[in-house]
């Protein structure tokens, strides 16, 4: 039993930082902006987070400063692609590309050193109830973060007027201009949300998954969340159970690998990817479906004509 | 898109480069790293190499760096770029380089260059690498004195001669203070990627093993060994200040001596290309302090240390590999070269090798 309860956390361990940065991509992609620096606004938060953390020495001002130095480092892109006009997958990468360098420089004094970890949840009698006290009692408090994150986003996606407003934007930017919406400011709103978003997925990467700092930390997970708002045919629910997906294989067959299962880890090791593939795609195959949900003005740029 | 990053990264740091202009009269030494300085690991350590020449050398010599230089075309371009800069002496630091750092020294006949961990050499160019088996055969008697189930994780990255001959090493070191003892392993198809190896580390610590040990440059399998209070080894660089209850020993690479006199020998005129493979007894290969054990197991690891210092070899007979098959026979030494193309586990391990 406890091996079980421990494979579980481990598995959320694994999907959170994914699942986060993935809804915020998910709030500016429906705006009808693709934002491709997640990895890199992710890593910044990765740096900034490890940084205010291990100086101050409270992992809680590690983690505001990770969503700080992210949604700081988004309203770069936001300038650019917005206020300017420029390509937004051009802008995007290179935003990619600057953070990856940028955060090895800043982050060069950390190398090597311990940092702080944010203490995992634990409610005196809760959190010891054999089983699922653990489980739902006494996580990081980023998965707790994660999970109300997604119903949040559900509930104002599908449920509030200024998400509506939102989608309705990231359709058609020129209908929504010509109703008088300010398709500017909402789109600055949603790509600053997405940053804040991936720098608290780099701030669970150094801060509670492995805290510490490293150069290219992030290794990736911003590009496998950006591929998961996608194979998700952006809907949240959808987001979470690719997350989720995701983490399990991955996690699995590290334990298939230590068993002793005669598959070769080459296999293995590509197994999280195919599957999640898989399941989102055959989960979203409904092509009236897709097509309803997929932002149609998604990465061209917006200039009001005046 | 991988591919982009590091070109892009590789034009940034030539330029970087090109500003920190020759003083005249001095010899530049350049190196060649593969990953960033600041992984903490394998590339981090040959940066204190390089750190540790200009201390000994002071103004007689200027170094210069590029690091997240890919392996292949990019590399190429790499060192051409420091030959052209006038780099004296370059060391390229990854196998990968191999066939890159060739081509470019037929090139410039007049550089001076130097290979790590590869077999191709030239007029102007030598090879160097480390026995880091040498350190793991110690490791492997400390994890079977320490290991209550007799069962220890193993993370590794690819299914190289150098892993492979890490393992059996490491198994063999193991045996020799216990002959059941059994290792559990897993490949996470990556050097580096902290996340992937404290998921690995917990895995394996799920299944039962009490005491890590890896092949992969992150601290983050230690981390995790520290917080489930059971022990782990460091990698490349010493990793005590992470798991201060946790750490044994960490197996590190010291390439600043050998860096040293290389460049010295550049500056006497007396440099050639040589052919080493440098251990424990050169100080290139070193086991941190021993740590978080009793005495007698690390008097064992100590009286280890010393002999394979004197020039006792981990793998001597007799050995038998996985299936059975006499390897080694009793007190036959095996040579290097089957060492460098190791591609079979030697008897009680209980994994199928990725081929």
């Amino acid at each position: 039993m406890d091996i079980t309860v421990n494979i579980l956390l481990t598995i959320a361990t694994a999907a959170t930082p994914l699942l986060i940065a993935a809804i915020g991509e998910l709030v500016v992609e429906r705006s009808g902006v693709l934002n491709l620096g997640v990895e890199g606004m992710m890593i910044m938060g990765a740096v900034g987070g490890f940084g205010a953390g291990y100086l101050t020495g409270s992992p809680w001002i590690g983690l505001l400063a990770a969503i700080i130095v992210g949604a700081l480092f988004s309203l770069l892109f936001a300038v650019m692609t917005l206020s300017l006009a420029t390509n937004q997958v051009a802008t995007g990468l290179s935003l990619t590309l600057l953070g990856l360098g940028l955060s090895g420089m800043i982050g060069t004094s950390f190398v090597g050193q311990p940092g702080v970890r944010l203490p995992n949840l634990d409610i005196p009698g809760l959190s010891s109830i054999p089983v699922v006290g653990r489980l739902i009692f006494g996580q990081d408090p980023l998965f707790y973060i994660s999970i109300a994150l997604t119903a949040a986003v559900m509930w104002f996606l599908f449920k509030t007027r200024t998400g509506l407003t939102l989608r309705s934007i990231g359709d058609s930017h020129s209908s929504a201009h010509a109703l008088g919406i300010k398709v500017i400011r909402y789109r600055y709103l949603a790509v600053i949300f997405g940053g804040a978003c991936a720098g608290l997925a780099g701030g669970h990467l150094s801060l509670v998954y492995t805290p510490q700092w490293v150069e290219n930390m992030s290794a990736g997970r911003g590009w496998i969340a950006l591929a998961l708002v996608v194979f998700a045919s952006w809907r949240p629910w959808r987001v979470l159970a690719g997350a989720y997906i995701f983490g399990a294989v991955w996690i699995g067959q590290l334990h298939a690998q230590a068993f002793g299962i005669p598959v070769p880890s080459q296999f293995l090791s590509s197994l999280p990817y195919l599957a999640t593939i898989v399941v989102l795609v055959l989960i979203s195959r409904n092509k009236r479906l897709t097509m309803m949900n997929t932002p149609a003005s998604l990465g061209q740029p917006f200039v009001p004509d005046r | 898109m991988k591919k982009l990053l590091i070109a892009l990264m590789t034009t940034a740091g030539a330029l970087s480069l090109a500003a920190t202009a020759e003083a005249a009269g001095k010899l530049k030494a350049c190196w060649v790293y593969t990953g960033p300085i600041g992984d903490f690991g394998y590339s981090y350590q040959h940066d204190q190499g390089r750190l540790e020449v200009e201390k000994a050398l002071g103004d007689k010599v200027e170094t210069a760096y590029l690091e997240n230089v890919s392996e292949g075309p990019d590399a190429d371009r790499a060192f051409e770029r420091l030959a052209r800069e006038k780099c004296k002496i370059i060391f390229g630091t990854s196998f990968g380089f191999m066939d890159a750092e060739v081509k470019v020294a037929k090139k410039f006949p007049k550089v001076m260059f130097e290979h790590a961990t590869g077999y191709k050499t030239g007029d102007n160019l030598g090879i160097y690498n480390a026995r880091f088996y040498e350190g793991r055969y110690v490791l492997g008697q400390i994890a079977a004195k320490e290991s209550k189930k007799g069962l220890a994780g193993y993370i590794v990255s690819f299914p190289i001669p150098e892993v492979v001959m890490g393992i059996n090493s490491f198994m063999l070191g193991a045996q020799s203070v216990n002959p059941d003892f059994k290792v559990k392993i897993v490949w996470v198809n990556s050097w580096f990627d902290p996340g992937k190896e404290a998921d690995a580390a917990k895995a394996l610590f799920d299944q039962g093993a009490d005491i890590i040990v890896q092949h992969t440059d992150s601290t983050a399998a230690l981390q995790v060994a520290e917080e489930r209070k059971l022990h782990g080894f460091g990698q490349s660089s010493d990793m005590i200040k992470f798991a201060p209850n946790a750490a044994l020993t960490s197996l590190t690479d010291e390439w600043g001596p050998y860096y040293i006199s290389r460049v010295q020998a550049a500056l006497d005129g007396t440099w050639k290309p040589d052919n080493v493979w440098l251990g424990i007894k050169d100080g290139a290969v070193k086991l941190a302090p021993f740590t978080n054990m009793p005495d007698d197991v690390k008097a064992m690891a100590e009286a280890t240390t010393k002999k394979i210092a004197g020039g006792w070899n981990p793998f001597t007979g007799p050995v038998s590999k996985q299936d059975g098959s006499p390897w080694l026979k009793d007190g036959e030494v095996a040579d290097d070269g089957t060492l460098l193309g190791m591609n079979f586990y030697v008897k009680g391990i209980d994994d199928k090798l990725p081929r």
